[in-house]
C-alpha cells in the first residue's frame, strides 16, 4: 500500500502545516512516511505545495509526478495539478477560491467551501483543516480520530484552545464525500 | 526510543550533537542553514561551542584549529561554501585531523541556485583540495541513515585521522520523515598521543601539514595511502535491493537513489528482473561487491543528478563486461521515478544503441531537448 498527496496553494494557507499533521497521523500509526515542501521560485508569494507519501514498506520517491490525491486550495494548484492525478485518485479543490469546474470525470473530485465553512466557524485559518477534513473522507489512507489524535499531540500546548475548533473543521470537510466515478 | 518527525538538516545536526559534538564552526548556505540555525541554540543550551564565522574560509580553519586539540568538531555547507573550504580540507588532510564535513549539494556550477543536485560527487570523492588524499564519503538516502551515518562519522574520523564529509542534497535537507534518534554522548575531547591540548608535564607536540622534506613528505604520503587501503577494506557501506535474482540493475546514490527504488519497483511490476544497488560509502565505493554483481546482470542503468561523476568510477569498476547505460538530471532538478522507469524499459527492450560512451547516448536522446 502506498498513497501519495500533493497539497498546494498560496503561501499562508497551511498548506505545509496541513501535510505535517497528516505526516505526523500516519508515523503515529506505524506507517513509513515523507513531507517535502516544494522548492522553487514559487516559494515566495506564489503557490507553496507540499507532497506526503504514505506507505507500509520503505519509500522510495518522496517526490511524484502522479499523487493518487490532490488538495487544490486556489486556482494555480488547480490549473497544475488537476492533470496529475491518478486515474480513479481524488482531487478535494477549494470551491471558495476557483472559478472553475472541474474536467476531468474519471477521478473522484468533491467541491468543498473551505472559506466559507471556516468563515462560518469563526476562523478564516480553519480552511486547511475544512480540506483535509475532506481529504481523509474520500481517500482510504488514514482513520480522521488519528489525525485528531496527532493534532493534540503534535500541536504546541498554546494552540490547544483551538483543538475543538479544529475537530470541529473537519468533520465540516468530511461530509463532502465525491460522487463515484460515472464511466 | 520514540520516532520523531525531523527535517534532514536538524536531523544531522542532532546526531552531531548525540555523538558527542564538541564544536561546531560554519556559515550559513541555503539549502543548508536550518542545521547551522539548529545548532546556534542547541549548543549553547549544552554549554558547547556554536561559532558563526565570517566566512566559509573562517569555519574551515577554525575547525582546523579545533580539531587539534582532540575535540569532536564538525563544519557544515553547500556546494558553493565547501568549494571556499577547499584550501582548509587539505590541509586538514595534509595533518591528518579527524573532521567531519556536512556537505548539502546544490544546483551549480557557480552560485548556481538552491535547489537539490549531486554534482559535486567528483569534487568531494575525488578529492577538490590539493595533493594526494582520500575523505571518507557518506552518502544518506533518507534521514535514518543520516542520522546514522553523522552518529557513526566522528568515531570513523577518529579511527583513521580522517576527514568524513556526509554527502546529502537540497532535498534530503528538506525532506521530513520518522527517524530514531540515538542516545546522547556528553561533549567528546580526547586525548590522543598527537594532540595539542597543552603540553604541561610532557614533551611539546607539533601539528602541521608542511613538510620542507620531500622524502618525509613522501614518507606522510604513502602513510595516508595504507591508510587509504585499510578504510577500503573496513569501511564499505551499501544498499541491496532485489538483486537476488536480478538480471538488470540501477546504480544510484543518495536521494537519485531513492527515487530510482520506485522506478524499479514500477519495472518490477511489469515483470522485469530489476534491483537496485545504492552505494552509501562512495569512498571507499563499494567496487568488490559491484563488479561481483555486474557478473550476474544483463544491463546497468547509472542515475544521478549531474552529468554522470559517479558513471566514470562505475564503468571502471564494471570494466566494459556488461552494458552500461546513464541518466541524469541537473541544475537541480530531481529525476521522477517515470522518467526513470522509461529509461529501465528501454535498457531492458530496445539494447539497440550501445556504441561509444553512454553519457554521449544520453546526450544525444536528451541534450536535443534542451
Amino acid at each position: 500500500m502506498q498513497k501519495e498527496i500533493i497539497i498546494a496553494g498560496f503561501g499562508g494557507q497551511g498548506v505545509l502545516f496541513a501535510g505535517q499533521l497528516l505526516t505526523y497521523a500516519a508515523m503515529d500509526q506505524g506507517l513509513q512516511v515523507t513531507w517535502i515542501p516544494s522548492y522553487g521560485p514559487e516559494m515566495r508569494g506564489g503557490t507553496a505545495n507540499c507532497t506526503v507519501v504514505i506507505s507500509d514498506d520503505e519509500i522510495g520517491s518522496p517526490m511524484v509526478s502522479r499523487p493518487s490525491a490532490v488538495i487544490a486550495m486556489n486556482l494555480p494548484s488547480l490549473d497544475k495539478y488537476e492533470d496529475k492525478v491518478k486515474d480513479g485518485g481524488v482531487l478535494v479543490v477549494n470551491q471558495s477560491m476557483v472559478d472553475r469546474e472541474v474536467r476531468r470525470s474519471d477521478i473522484k473530485v468533491t467541491m468543498v467551501p473551505a472559506n466559507t465553512i471556516a468563515e462560518e466557524l469563526g476562523d478564516k485559518r480553519m480552511t486547511n483543516m475544512v480540506l483535509l477534513g475532506a481529504l481523509l473522507a474520500n481517500l482510504d489512507i488514514l482513520p480522521v480520530e488519528a489525525v485528531e489524535k496527532a493534532l493534540k499531540e503534535h500541536l504546541p500546548e498554546k494552540h490547544h484552545k483551538l483543538l475543538t475548533l479544529n475537530k470541529e473543521a473537519m468533520q465540516r470537510g468530511g461530509s463532502y464525500v465525491a460522487a463515484a466515478i460515472s464511466v | 526510543m520514540a520516532k520523531e518527525l525531523m527535517k534532514g538538516n536538524v536531523a544531522i545536526a542532532e546526531a552531531a550533537v548525540r555523538a558527542g559534538l564538541n564544536a561546531y564552526f560554519g556559515y550559513p548556505i541555503t539549502p543548508q542553514t536550518e542545521l547551522l540555525e539548529y545548532l546556534s541554540s542547541r549548543m549553547p543550551e549544552l554549554g558547547r561551542t556554536f561559532l558563526q564565522a565570517e566566512s566559509e574560509l573562517g569555519a574551515i580553519n577554525m575547525v582546523y584549529g579545533a580539531a587539534c586539540t582532540g575535540a569532536r568538531v564538525m563544519s557544515s555547507s553547500s556546494s558553493p561554501g565547501v568549494s571556499l573550504m577547499m584550501e582548509g580540507v587539505s590541509y586538514i588532510a595534509g595533518t591528518e585531523l579527524p573532521v567531519v564535513l556536512v556537505d548539502v549539494m546544490r544546483g551549480g556550477p557557480g552560485l548556481g541556485n538552491i535547489a537539490p543536485a549531486q554534482a559535486d560527487y567528483n569534487q568531494i570523492v575525488h578529492g577538490g583540495g590539493h595533493g594526494d588524499y582520500h575523505p571518507i564519503v557518506l552518502a544518506p538516502a533518507n534521514i535514518q541513515e543520516a542520522i546514522d551515518l553523522t552518529y557513526g562519522a566522528f568515531d570513523l574520523a577518529e579511527k583513521y585521522r580522517s576527514i568524513v564529509v556526509i554527502l546529502a542534497d537540497g532535498s534530503l535537507g528538506q525532506l521530513m520523515e520518522p527517524a530514531e534518534l540515538p542516545e546522547m554522548k556528553p561533549a567528546i575531547m580526547r586525548t590522543p598521543d598527537w594532540a595539542t591540548y597543552g603540553s604541561e608535564g610532557r614533551e611539546r607536540r607539533f601539528l602541521t601539514s608542511i613538510d620542507l622534506d620531500p622524502s618525509q613528505q613522501e614518507k606522510t604520503n604513502f602513510r595516508l595511502e595504507h591508510r587509504w587501503q585499510e578504510i577500503k577494506a573496513n569501511e564499505v557501506q551499501y544498499k541491496e535491493y532485489y538483486l537476488d535474482d536480478a538480471e538488470y540493475a540501477v546504480v544510484g546514490f543518495g536521494t537519485s537513489g531513492r527515487i530510482a527504488l520506485s522506478a524499479v519497483r514500477a519495472a518490477r511490476a511489469k515483470g522485469i528482473k530489476i534491483g537496485l544497488f545504492r552505494p552509501v560509502s562512495l569512498a571507499p565505493y563499494p567496487e568488490k561487491e559491484l563488479y561481483e554483481l555486474s557478473k550476474q546482470l544483463k544491463g546497468l542503468l547509472v542515475v544521478e543528478m549531474n552529468a554522470g561523476q559517479m558513471l566514470e568510477d562505475v564503468l571502471n569498476i564494471t570494466r566494459s563486461q556488461i552494458p552500461v547505460e546513464f541518466y541524469g538530471r541537473m541544475g537541480g532538478i530531481l529525476p521522477m521515478p517515470e522518467e526513470i522507469e522509461a529509461e529501465i524499459d528501454r535498457m531492458v527492450n530496445d539494447p539497440t544503441e550501445t556504441d561509444g560512451h553512454p553519457r554521449d547516448r544520453w546526450l544525444a536522446r536528451f541534450g536535443k531537448m534542451n
